[in-house]
């Protein structure tokens, strides 16, 4: 059996103890955009999706890479783009009364 | 596949790494709402970073086609950005379709790229890819329409549904080892997405809004444990790494919204509110009585108090009142008035909802407390204001052991002095759970919808200001 399917056991396995420490701490007031930051970093699967439509080993992987491409492409851009518009609504109290 | 280590491969290998870092920087940043946006920042240069260098491959011969694909992807991805805030439920769920579709359509490419050479471990990874991919994919175009109200809000329920949706599951999973043995079986293939799809749909049907918080949460989790799959197909640590954390992190938005609705992932997806209300409204005949109260009688009792709560629920989503819910809370705050916002886990359609609208509307985050931070301030408080939420302000929870919602952690807003609620009128709310707050002698009941009704006590507070 291969090792780098063993190494990515271990990677997955790494990913997802350093995701649950670094996620469990973020404030629940911020858990809509962290979901719509995560929705965007998940659209990294734009990278397979690219090589299948750059290589057109056949048509079917093309047009299904190409499908796929247009799909995590609008993830990324509104992903990043809805969670930077509700990340700068979030203030704290400014100085009250004069 | 892997053709080996060309001349630029280390130069990508190191790009990834590069965005992976980045990717792990960006959740860490979001933890405070001061270092958040910088979190997005480290996010979109690790996208960036990640692309350029899978532009580099060296199989890579049509980048015409790849660069058409990215821009029409822009052109539907900017509008779905600068949807209204009270969408974003909608939106999300619509995006972890989007974000499901693509690992769904790779994984097929890849299969039949590869068929009938596939080895039983990338056959194995490669139908869980497909399948998780599939059920998410229709599973979040169903959440999103009922977001939406494309289709009813209300669940769906037969009896035997969930024999017949797991029986759906089985057989899928049942095809997916049956390709793993033989992956000469092309022809099984198509089936096993079409039974994933179908599950994606059924799964959904008996799913009430009450439960979005939690089934958006799950959907999440499913769309990056599809993407982590892909990773082991297609051989990207990037992918495995992205997909581990987008899966952890709906896992823990999913294990919050559960607890906080004191129900198990099982009774979520499998124990749809619909039939025990029914039962139960059933049994009840006697009227109640309540008492109401008008506009100026309830902007008079507010301005009397000196600390009032604010507890906001999706019917203030719905009516689009926190822009007038700003007004208030200025106007009370001008009058000396001390105005916070209790926040429920599960108040709205997703995680953290409440919060996004309130900040829409320009109020402090620091004034936004949570449910376990606020419960024990409810007895020194004078004045709770529910505006549009119902089963987390239901005593019920606490005290009566035959209510659905038993045991679920409410906001004890009973424990005030004096309670507020604007609602629309008597009818059992969206789960159609009775309230007894609604009786009590403290409460009172203002009839109307949310965003006029505010409307009305902010103007009767404006005009006896200058008194």
């Amino acid at each position: 059996m291969s090792s780098g399917l063993i190494d990515g056991l271990f990677v997955f396995m790494l990913a997802g103890f350093v995701g649950f420490e670094v996620i469990r701490r973020v404030s629940p007031l911020l858990h809509t955009p962290l979901m719509s930051l995560t929705n965007a970093l998940d659209a990294i699967a734009v990278v397979g999706a690219i090589v299948l439509v750059g290589e057109h080993q056949s048509k079917l992987a093309f047009g299904l890479g190409f499908v796929a491409v247009v799909a995590a492409t609008s993830n990324v851009v509104g992903g990043f783009l809805i969670t930077d518009r509700m990340l700068k609504m979030f203030k704290t109290s400014r100085p009250t009364k004069p | 596949m892997n053709t080996g280590f060309a001349g630029n491969q280390v130069g990508i290998e190191f790009l990834y790494l590069l965005a992976s870092a980045l990717f792990i920087l960006s959740l860490k940043w979001m933890s405070a709402p001061k270092t958040a946006r910088h979190g997005v920042w480290a996010g979109e240069v690790g996208m960036v970073a990640a692309i350029a260098g899978t532009l580099l491959h060296h199989g890579i011969v049509d980048y015409r086609s790849i660069a058409i694909a990215l821009v029409i992807g822009s052109g539907i991805g900017i509008p779905l950005g600068l949807v209204h805030m009270t969408a974003v439920p909608q939106r999300t769920a619509l995006s972890h379709a989007f974000g499901a579709l693509c690992v769904t359509l790779v994984g097929t490419a890849e299969f039949y790229l590869r068929t009938p050479n596939v080895p039983h471990f990338t056959m194995a990874v490669l139908s869980m890819e497909v399948i998780l991919g599939s059920l998410t994919f229709t599973g979040s175009l169903m959440a999103a329409g009922k977001l939406q109200e494309v289709l009813p809000q209300r669940p769906l329920t037969y009896r035997g549904q969930n024999l017949v949706n797991l029986s759906i599951l089985a057989v899928a999973i049942a095809v997916a080892v049956d390709l793993v043995l033989n992956p000469s079986n092309q022809h099984l293939f198509p089936v096993m997405i079409a039974l994933a799809l179908l599950f994606g749909v059924l799964m959904i049907v008996p799913i009430g809004g009450a439960d979005m918080p939690t089934v958006i949460s799950l959907l999440n989790s499913y769309a990056g444990l599809s993407a982590a799959a892909m990773g082991f197909v297609v051989d990207s640590k990037l992918l495995i790494i992205a997909g581990a954390l987008d899966g952890s992190s709906g896992f823990i938005l999913s294990v919050i919204m559960s607890k906080a609705m004191n129900r198990s992932f099982t009774n979520v997806l499998f124990g749809a509110f619909g039939q025990v209300q029914a039962s139960e409204a059933a049994g009840r005949g006697e009227a109640k009585t309540v008492r109401s109260a008008t506009a100026e009688e309830a902007a008079g009792i507010l301005a009397a108090a000196n600390r009032v709560v604010v507890v906001p629920g999706y019917g203030m989503a719905v009516a689009q009142a926190q822009h007038k819910v700003r007004e208030l809370y200025d106007a009370l705050r001008k009058r000396g008035v001390e105005v916070r916002f209790a926040i429920h886990p599960v108040a709205g359609r997703m995680p953290g909802h409440m919060n996004v609208l309130l900040a829409e509307a320009d109020i402090p985050y620091d004034q936004l407390i949570e449910m376990d931070d606020i419960n024990g301030d409810f007895p020194q408080t004078d004045v709770v204001l529910v505006i549009g939420a119902n089963d987390v302000t239901n005593p019920s929870a606490r005290s009566d052991q035959s209510s659905p919602i038993y045991g679920m952690p409410i906001l004890d807003v009973d424990k005030a002095r004096t309670v507020m609620v604007i609602k629309r009128s008597m009818s059992p709310g969206f789960a159609g759970i009775d309230n007894p707050l609604y009786y009590m002698d403290k409460t009172l009941m203002l009839f109307g919808d949310a965003k006029s009704f505010v409307n009305g006590i902010v103007h009767e507070l404006s005009g006896n200001t200058h008194s």
